[in-house]
């Protein structure tokens, strides 16, 4: 099941694969990173959409639809999006968009092998291979290949100087759920298939990578076809078929020997036009990335965007502890945990970074997505968690040192700043709940597995043999509902814990874009009273009769009132992203709550039908003693 | 006694309920009823754990009861504890168990057991005093219990060294040995269980706590911020099953299980009592069979004497032992198949209706809008 890696094994270049990247996979629960990280380094987690949904096609589909289902969708302009997905949606009849989200899978299923999708520079060959033969093969052996490869082998598919780093190194941190439901999505024009399952992708192998001296060890390779999963974050409207790539980024670990697989949807949408608005050239792809280069992503995207009162969200916060261990190579459940929910934050973070419309028409967001081989990003340091709370705080210092009141002509923002203070503390509280339970969660885990111990104990010394058994019988059931508590924990971590952590982060992030629009408002502010000086210095001239000087005057005014007007529409431009800003990441945040407790609900039951099962199984167990 | 005192005297065993306890101060009182087999009459009593202590100490210093000694005596729970904070810790070390549930509940369950238990062994059902603490409306607890046979503070010393003396009899070796071993896996079964049921219970707590603050995050300003405060309404409401559920699945498992595992372990104690106890006398006769060899002519009849008779206990003993251990084999076979039983039926039925409950929230939840 899972993932046939469309493009793999296709030809002997690099082949995409598919990752299994089980979207929150029943980990443990990390407790490895007290919750201080979170906050105290902003750049943490970011929105993951735990469900990161990654249609793994199903291997069942024929092989066309695999192929569509692979297919990424070109992403179309800003603007447009909207009309695209709509477009899109129409046009392959996409099946009904399940509360998921889930963007059936573009049409690309006929387009995508076009070459002209394939467009990649300099990697043509590579994606349009696969992509081609894609389509051709049948589905088994594709998958088949890929999916042999997919674990150990994945980064034989690239570029085979990596091979064989890779499988030295690639070793399971923690074998996640392979490929967990797989959803095909197909493109109801070519197969009307559309799944709306979520898809967890497993990941077969987990790399950490630190910022590495020489961090060429690594090709990156070439992108693996992704499964259109949906996406959480509907951008614009709820009807957008989301994420169509999977995107697959691995990092490194100089020295070490971890690998870690992102399976990271991709929002892009296919639109129907898809050669002039395309604005990825090919359809999936899978690049390796280092941490830092999110880091280096997220600094990019402050820079240009932040200023203009976007919300951009921070990246997953860099955790010495955490690193440390995993580069010692101890293998226990923490690092491992470590790893995995690392994974899963640097996951959310790109899928919030693409389905932010803005945010993806930019460029550097292209690059990060698609381009072989990043520029190392530099000076991340000040991106690590600490680094970026200084920036926060520097910034929103700089703003209320400024003792001006702004004048604030809209309420609206006013208040929204308020609920926005509200709100953080609001979340920490629940955060820190939710710790809590996550907590007594792993201890009852514990103390079930020490009881199932001494019960099995009590049955192998009991003398009466029913009773005997049956208490062997009661220790394999605790034994297992040991379990239950081990991922039920899991599960609260990973839904709800991550849930809150990232919010909070991103609240941070939206407080930020009201200081730049505090920001705006204080150079308007500024250049009107230098308008107003320069006036004066006018007037004064006039009076002093100093005609020379005089012109220098006019033109200095002239200038700063060009000045006044530009920095008033400015200040109008930021106040109105800002609030455009504000309503969407509310929606967004309703969305992405309601949806994580639907995903909760679901494990809860889930356990306690299976609770149910044991029991079942027991009582005739304990009715036998005689 | 005759047979007409006999079943004059004789209590229905299964009868035997405690309906009530109050509590004055650090004094818990029980309401006692029972019926005779004869008549359908009931008795009802108040009594303290006082009186269960003078109850048990009769039963220890019966005379004329040959081979006393060889009886695996119902265990009597330890005193209660008042409930205060301070001695929460103390009342558990001390109770386990029995220090849970509501009101005693757990502790008057097994208080009944034990006193259903003495009433249905044969030789102690015929005691005067368990007629007397049954139905006597004077307390009987205040007089001054006799120093029984079986004075336990005299025992602490001897009970290191004599608790290894090797037996005569291969039969009461091997249940010596085996009770040892199995005495210990369930007193640690107990106090893991134990803290599996209190983990429960304080998940339950933190699960009520995190239900209560999502209550407070509600906002009423505008439209989005009223669709949010839902969500979180709901996901309130959710938390607090799970809490609810948690209560009941360690209420389950204390009314249960918890209890059982109690009882059982107590009774393993009480077995390895008798046993030390037959151990004991076992070195007195073989104490009184050297003292006869070595005896000097003067004294050697009285040696001998000694020795015949202690020989004599010493059979009894052991025949009474030895149908006790049976009947101890099948009854506690017996009651621990019955608390399984319930622990089971009870943690399935309460996972059935938590089941149902949570898939109503999770279809209530997806028609939710957004």
């Amino acid at each position: 099941m899972h993932f046939p890696s469309v493009f793999s094994s296709s030809t002997a270049s690099p082949l995409p694969t598919l990752s299994d990247s089980a979207m929150d996979p029943p980990l443990p629960v990390s407790s490895s990173e007290p919750p201080k990280d979170i906050f105290s380094e902003p750049p943490a987690d970011t929105f993951k959409d735990p469900l990161n949904k990654t249609s793994a096609e199903k291997a069942a589909s024929g092989g066309l639809s695999k192929a569509q289902a692979a297919v990424p969708v070109k992403v179309a302009a800003d603007e447009e999006l909207d009309d695209l997905f709509s477009d899109s949606l129409g046009e392959s009849g996409a099946a009904p968009v399940t509360d998921a989200k889930i963007a059936p899978l573009l049409d690309l299923g006929e387009e995508p092998q076009k070459s002209d999708v394939i467009k990649k520079d300099g990697n043509a060959d590579l994606f349009k291979e696969p992509l081609g033969a894609m389509t051709k093969k049948p589905q088994g052996s594709l998958f088949t290949e890929a999916k042999s490869e997919a674990k150990a082998a994945r980064p034989e598919q690239s570029n085979s100087a990596a091979a064989d780093l890779f499988t030295e190194e690639a070793f399971t941190v923690t074998p996640v759920v392979a490929a967990a439901k797989s959803s095909v999505n197909t493109s109801s024009k070519t197969n009307g298939l559309h799944s709306d399952e979520e898809d967890l992708f497993a990941e077969a192998t987990v790399e950490l990578s630190l910022d590495s001296p020489h961090n060429d060890r690594r090709k990156r390779e070439a992108a693996k076809p992704s499964a259109p999963a949906p996406s959480l974050s509907a951008s614009a409207s709820t009807s957008k078929p989301q994420p169509k790539t999977l995107e697959e980024l691995e990092e490194e670990e100089k020295e070490d020997t971890f690998d870690l697989n992102i399976s990271v949807t991709n929002p892009e949408k296919v639109g129907k036009s898809t050669t002039s608005l395309s604005m990825f050239r090919s359809k999936q792809f899978t690049v390796r990335r280092r941490f830092s280069d999110f880091l280096g992503l997220y600094e990019k995207l402050s820079e240009k965007h932040a200023q203009n009162g976007y919300i951009v969200p921070p990246p997953p916060e860099k955790s010495i502890l955490g690193m440390t261990k995993v580069k010692v190579g101890k293998e226990d459940p923490s690092s491992a945990e470590f790893v995995e929910r690392r994974r899963a934050a640097l996951e959310r973070y790109l899928h919030r970074v693409v389905s932010h419309p803005s945010l993806l028409q930019d460029p550097d967001v292209r690059e990060f997505l698609e381009k072989e081989e990043l520029p190392r990003a530099v000076s991340t340091q000040a991106l690590s968690g600490a680094g970026f709370l200084k920036m926060i705080n520097k910034a929103t210092d700089a703003v209320s040192k400024m003792t001006i009141k702004m004048n604030e002509s809209d309420v609206w923002f006013e208040e929204k700043l308020q609920e926005v203070e509200s709100e953080d503390q609001q979340l920490r509280k629940l955060h820190a709940m939710v710790e809590s339970l996550v907590n007594h969660r792993k201890e009852l885990s514990v103390n079930t597995a020490m009881f199932a111990k001494s019960v099995a104990m009590l049955g192998s010394s009991e003398d009466n043999t029913a009773l005997s058994r049956a208490l062997s019988q009661l220790a394999e059931v605790e034994d297992r509902i040991e379990q239950l508590h081990q991922d039920q924990a899991s599960n609260d971590f990973f839904i709800f814990a991550e849930l809150l952590a990232d919010y909070i982060r991103l609240l941070g992030a939206v407080r930020a874009c009201f200081d730049q629009r505090m920001k705006a408002w204080q150079r308007w502010q500024d250049a009107q009273n230098m308008l107003q000086k320069k006036r004066e210095t006018e007037a004064k001239l006039l009076w002093a009769n100093k005609p020379d000087k005089l012109q220098q005057a006019k033109d200095e005014i002239v200038e700063w009132e060009a000045k006044v007007s530009q920095y008033e529409r400015e200040f109008e431009r930021v106040s109105a992203t800002v609030r455009k800003e504000v309503i969407r990441f509310e929606k967004e945040k309703s969305r992405d709550f309601k949806k994580q407790i639907i995903r909760y609900l679901e494990s809860l039951l889930q356990s306690q039908q299976q609770l149910i099962k044991y029991w079942e199984a027991f009582l005739p167990e304990a009715k036998a003693i005689a | 006694m005759g047979s007409n005192e006999d079943s004059a005297q004789s209590v229905n065993g299964s009868s035997i309920k405690i309906t009530d306890v109050t509590q004055d101060g650090d004094t818990l009182t029980f309401a006692i009823t029972s019926q005779k087999s004869s008549s359908s009459a009931g008795v009802c009593v108040f009594r303290t754990y006082e009186d269960f202590e003078w109850l048990q100490q009769g039963l220890f210093s019966q005379e004329d009861v040959p081979g006393l000694q060889g009886v695996i005596f119902p265990p009597l729970p330890s005193k209660p504890l008042p409930s205060t904070s301070l001695s929460q810790a103390k009342a558990l070390k001390q109770l386990g168990f029995l220090a849970l549930g509501d009101e005693w509940m757990i502790y008057c369950k097994a208080l009944e057991l034990y006193l259903q238990q003495v009433a249905a062994h044969t030789t102690l059902s015929k005691s005067k005093a368990l007629y007397s603490f049954l139905n006597s409306s004077e307390s009987p607890g205040k007089q001054c219990g006799k120093k029984g046979i079986l004075n336990r503070l005299s025992q602490a010393m001897e009970e290191m060294r004599k608790e290894g003396h090797k037996d005569v009899d291969e039969f009461f070796q091997s249940e010596r040995d085996s009770s040892t071993n199995l005495s210990a896996l369930f007193k640690l079964s107990t106090e893991k269980f134990l803290d599996v049921v209190l983990n429960k219970q304080r998940l339950a707590l933190a699960c009520g706590h995190f239900s209560t603050s999502l209550h407070l995050c509600v906002n009423q300003d505008n439209p989005t911020a009223v669709a949010f405060s839902k969500i979180c309404l709901k996901l309130s409401d959710i938390i607090e099953a799970v809490k609810i559920n948690y209560e009941k699945v360690s209420d389950n498992d204390i009314s249960t299980l918890g209890l059982g595992l109690d009882l059982e372990s107590r009774y393993q104690e009480a077995k390895r009592e008798m046993l030390f106890r037959r151990t004991c006398k076992l070195v007195e006769l073989e104490t009184a069979n050297r003292n006869s060899e070595r005896a000097k002519p003067n004294k050697k009849a009285i040696m001998e004497g000694v020795q015949k008779a202690t020989q004599k206990e010493f059979d009894i003993i052991s025949s009474v032992a030895k149908q006790e251990i049976e009947h101890y084999h099948r009854d506690r076979v017996s009651l621990l198949r019955d608390f399984l039983i319930c622990w089971c039926e009870k943690q399935l039925s309460t996972a059935r209706e938590s089941s149902a409950l949570l898939s109503q929230h999770l279809d209530a939840c997806k028609k939710f809008a957004v």
